[in-house]
């Protein structure tokens, strides 16, 4: 049976090595100042799609992702590891979306799709890490939803077993396609790129990139259909223009803090029976133990 | 997040080498692949991108997944189960990667599912792979079967085999015997022809294989019955039964490299097949692929010794003593800075003798579609004769450095670098093996020493001394060519005595004053290239010329007769 998977993906400013020029002076993130990449999550995501496909004869792995004109580098990544196609929603009117006009654009999006039998996603994007989009994307559905995806156990006709990682502990649990699966960081990591997936897809563009001038192999995109990257606009999805983009977003930042952490008063303990006890009691008094 | 190819600007240069152009054309055949393979290049800065963005991928796996590897590998090992050979699990998790990666048989043509990489890329990622783990580089560079396979097999053996590379399959080389080392013309596993099936079967023993479990297997056996030397010996390829006809032993416990299973094998009526013609294995098979094993020891040898730079260099700025970091003292900042020279001058070495050969095997695969014109034939046996010449020296400096830089490594690490806490320990024992396999240094010698009596090597360098280099260089240019007059000088009063043993007692000395001045000419030209080296072309000069002076003293004043003195009873 050939799957139908869809994956979402995002770009995502690298928060892991932050330079002292990480935020502006206004709160938000300065882009600008670190290296983009592929959500770590969502390559955890990607993995355990490309290793249903792997089992299912016939499947496709598409990615869809929203972001500006650069995130194409996204789907070629995806490209690189084995993905099918991929879809870049892309337009001044998704700007400064928060999580509920993300999935709702991106819902939007799904539905151009004639049938999709998983969507696949990270659990949450290191940017601003609120484990909302899939969620919200399967609400706006319709669909069940899977979170925590350790590893997808078995697909047998349209019923998909998933082990979750919890907080203490793993709950395996079963699914009816078509449905959302978020995944998990402690999900296998992404297989590396395909030496001749690469050298094929290298050149691979969407529209806006093949209009910023590098003229270099431009006479392939018609030759090789495979090398053209799927724009979509505002104008390619059936959306509500009052729930899209700034507007469509609830979400306000009142203020961010910078918090650091100092390190307290330290205290010097013997192990005589009086310093043991007063700590003990000490503990107990501030809830610490007990 | 490592990447050992793009933190390694010394490696990215050899892409942009004036000769590559010249390799590409020839390999890529004016790009003849591109209607017919979706990956194949579409013209020159095609291909050398697609070589950088391959590089990239396995400097990623190199740097993410076997380095981290490494030490849980080191120390668990491989093991023997009821007479099969179970990888350490990092060495199946290393192999796993590269195979999704697709980056198995890189130099095969793609119709056999190979990239058709040129030599240089190629070497350059088994220089990145021993980087990360050596032992591991053996399991990796034993691809080279595929080449032989590719060069001398029919095409119906080419067919069966050659697909199954880039898909994952292992390979081993199966030639030394107990009795057979350094020797192969002793080898004496028994291959005997069925004309009822019109099988070979193989009976016999093999010892010290690399890899010896693998699934495709090259093996050297005696097809010409009552024969005793090389001619007797024939080349087989056979599939591993994985049953009770092929039993692995037992594998060695060894010093180092133990990653990587070193097999006593027993085989009992294995099936096999002929490669290329009877009574050619060893003289003309084996001594084609030793020179190819040979420039993957090289490249394992330059691994090793940029490891063990980068551990020497991070250690010494971190550890403090007497109030500062121990690299401010200007013993350490020697040692330091010597191990660098060595490493860029073997590295310069290594990629150049891979351009020459890289030419002349590209010039062989032009000959199979079309008759070479006078020029080109020329051409070819140029370069053939250059990488001759050059591959012996590769392979005998670049494990005799790595060597001492794994040594001055520990060194820089004084009593720490002891203990099994640090990678240097480990990195000084997998580099002991690399003088000595695929042919000792006092071998690489051997082969190399007739390229110092009949001149190639000179010429060579004259040659480099007559190349353009930056004018600021040119002081050190000075200094050459009075050091290769002192070499020429030295070399004709060897000669001259036209006594073998003599040449023979001296040729070390000679051979490795050629290296010196060699080395100091490619990084003379890559310093005119890029600044980064020119730090280590001056480093490397001063070295070389108290070498060259001491070996050419200790010639000038041996006196002939005293040769009994060395000899002992």
């Amino acid at each position: 049976m050939g799957l139908q998977i869809v994956v979402l993906a995002k770009q995502v400013p690298d928060t892991r090595n932050v330079g002292k020029d990480a935020m502006k002076a206004d709160g938000t993130v300065n882009r600008a100042a670190l290296p983009a990449i592929f959500n770590p999550e969502d390559l955890n995501a990607l993995e355990q799609a490309l290793r249903l496909k792997d089992k299912h004869e016939g499947s496709t792995v598409t990615i869809l992702t929203m972001g500006p004109g650069r995130a194409a580098e996204i789907i070629r990544e995806s490209l690189y590891r084995g993905a099918d196609n991929g879809f870049l929603l892309t337009d001044r009117a998704f700007a400064g979306s928060d999580t509920l006009a993300t999935s709702y654009a991106i819902s939007c999006a799904i539905k151009n799709f004639p049938k999709v039998d998983l969507i696949i996603c990270g659990r949450q994007a290191i940017d601003g890490d609120t484990a909302q989009v899939g969620p919200q994307v399967a609400q706006k559905l319709g669909l069940p939803q899977i979170t925590y995806a350790e590893e997808i156990l078995d697909l047998k006709k349209d019923v998909i077993t998933v082990k979750r990682r919890l907080e203490k502990g793993v709950e395996v649990v079963e699914g009816k396609l078509p449905m959302v699966v978020t995944v998990n960081g402690s999900a296998p990591d992404c297989r590396p790129r395909n030496a001749k997936m690469v050298m094929k897809f290298k050149h691979a563009k969407t529209v806006s990139e093949k209009q910023e001038g590098n003229q270099d192999y431009t006479e392939l995109f018609d030759t090789h259909p495979y090398l053209n990257i799927t724009e979509w606009s505002v104008n390619d999805i059936k959306s509500d223009a009052d729930w899209l983009g700034l507007k469509g977003s609830p979400t306000k930042v009142k203020t961010i803090e910078s918090v650091v952490f100092q390190t307290k008063e330290s205290k010097k303990l013997t192990a005589d029976d009086f310093d043991i006890e007063s700590l003990m009691r000490e503990l107990i008094a501030n809830h610490t133990i007990g | 997040m490592a990447n050992f190819y793009t933190d390694n600007a010394g490696l990215k240069f050899q892409l942009s080498h004036p000769l590559m152009k010249k390799i590409v054309t020839l390999k890529e055949n004016n790009f003849a692949d591109k209607d017919k393979y979706d990956y194949a290049p579409h013209d020159f800065e095609d291909t050398v991108d697609s070589y950088d963005k391959v590089l990239e991928i396995i400097g990623e796996i190199c740097g993410d997944v076997l380095a981290p590897n490494a030490e849980g590998v080191d120390h668990d090992g491989p093991q023997v189960e009821n007479n099969r050979v179970i990888y350490a699990p990092g060495t199946q998790r290393n192999l796993d990667a590269i195979t999704q990666a697709g980056v198995y048989g890189l130099s095969l043509p793609r119709e056999y599912g190979g990239l058709n990489f040129s030599m240089i890329p190629y070497v350059m990622a088994a220089e990145v792979v021993s980087r990360a783990d050596t032992g591991f580089a053996n399991i990796w560079g034993l691809q080279d079967c595929a080449e032989t396979i590719h060069e001398f097999a029919s095409k119906e053996l080419k067919e069966e085999f050659l697909p199954r590379i880039n898909k994952g399959a292992t390979c081993s080389m199966d030639l030394t015997e107990p009795d057979a080392g350094s020797d192969l013309q002793a080898v004496m596993l028994k291959a005997t022809y069925n004309e009822k099936d019109g099988w070979w079967y193989l009976n016999g023993v093999k010892r010290f294989i690399t890899n010896g479990d693998a699934e495709i297997k090259l093996v050297l056996a005696r097809s010409e019955e009552g024969t005793s030397d090389g001619r007797g010996l024939s080349y087989f390829v056979c599939e591993n039964p994985k049953d009770a006809s092929m039993k692995v032993r037992r594998i060695e416990d060894k010093l180092g490299i133990k990653g990587s299973p070193t097999c006593e094998l027993v085989f009992t009526n294995v099936k096999a097949k002929l490669v290329g013609d009877r009574k050619l294995g060893l003289i003309k098979y084996v001594m084609s692929l030793m020179n190819g094993a040979r420039l993957g020891v090289g490249a394992q040898s330059v691994g090793v010794s940029e490891a063990a730079y980068r551990e020497a260099l991070a250690y010494a700025k971190d550890r403090r003593q007497f109030g500062k970091a121990i690299i401010e003292f200007p013993a350490v900042y020697e040692l330091i800075s010597v191990i660098k020279a060595k490493l860029d001058a073997s590295r310069a070495l290594l990629y150049e003798t891979t351009r020459f050969v890289d030419v002349y095997k590209a010039y062989a695969i032009v000959a199979e579609e079309r008759a070479l014109d006078k020029e080109e034939k020329e051409d070819a046996k140029k370069y053939q004769r250059l990488a001759d010449g050059f591959t012996p020296l590769t392979k005998l400096f670049g494990s005799e450095y790595a060597n001492q830089n794994a040594y001055d490594c520990i060194q820089v690490h004084g009593g720490s670098g002891f203990m099994k806490d640090y990678t240097c320990e480990r990195l000084f024992r997998d580099a002991r093996i690399l003088t000595i396999y695929e042919g000792t240094s006092q071998l690489q010698t051997v082969a190399a020493i007739r390229h110092v009596t009949t001149g190639t090597y000179l010429a060579q360098i004259r040659h480099y001394q007559d190349e353009k280099i930056l004018p600021e260089l040119a002081g050190l240019r000075t200094n050459l060519i009075a050091l290769t007059d002192l070499y020429e000088k030295t070399v004709n009063k060897v000669v001259e005595t036209k006594n073998n043993e003599y040449i023979d007692f001296q040729a070390r000395r000679m051979v490795e004053m050629a290296g010196h001045i060699i080395m100091c000419y490619l990084l003379l030209m890559d310093s005119t290239r890029d600044s980064q080296f020119t730090k280590s072309a001056e480093v490397y000069l001063n070295y070389a010329k108290a070498e060259i002076i001491r070996h050419s003293s200790f010639i000038e004043s041996f006196d002939i007769e005293s040769i009994g003195v060395y000899k002992q009873v």
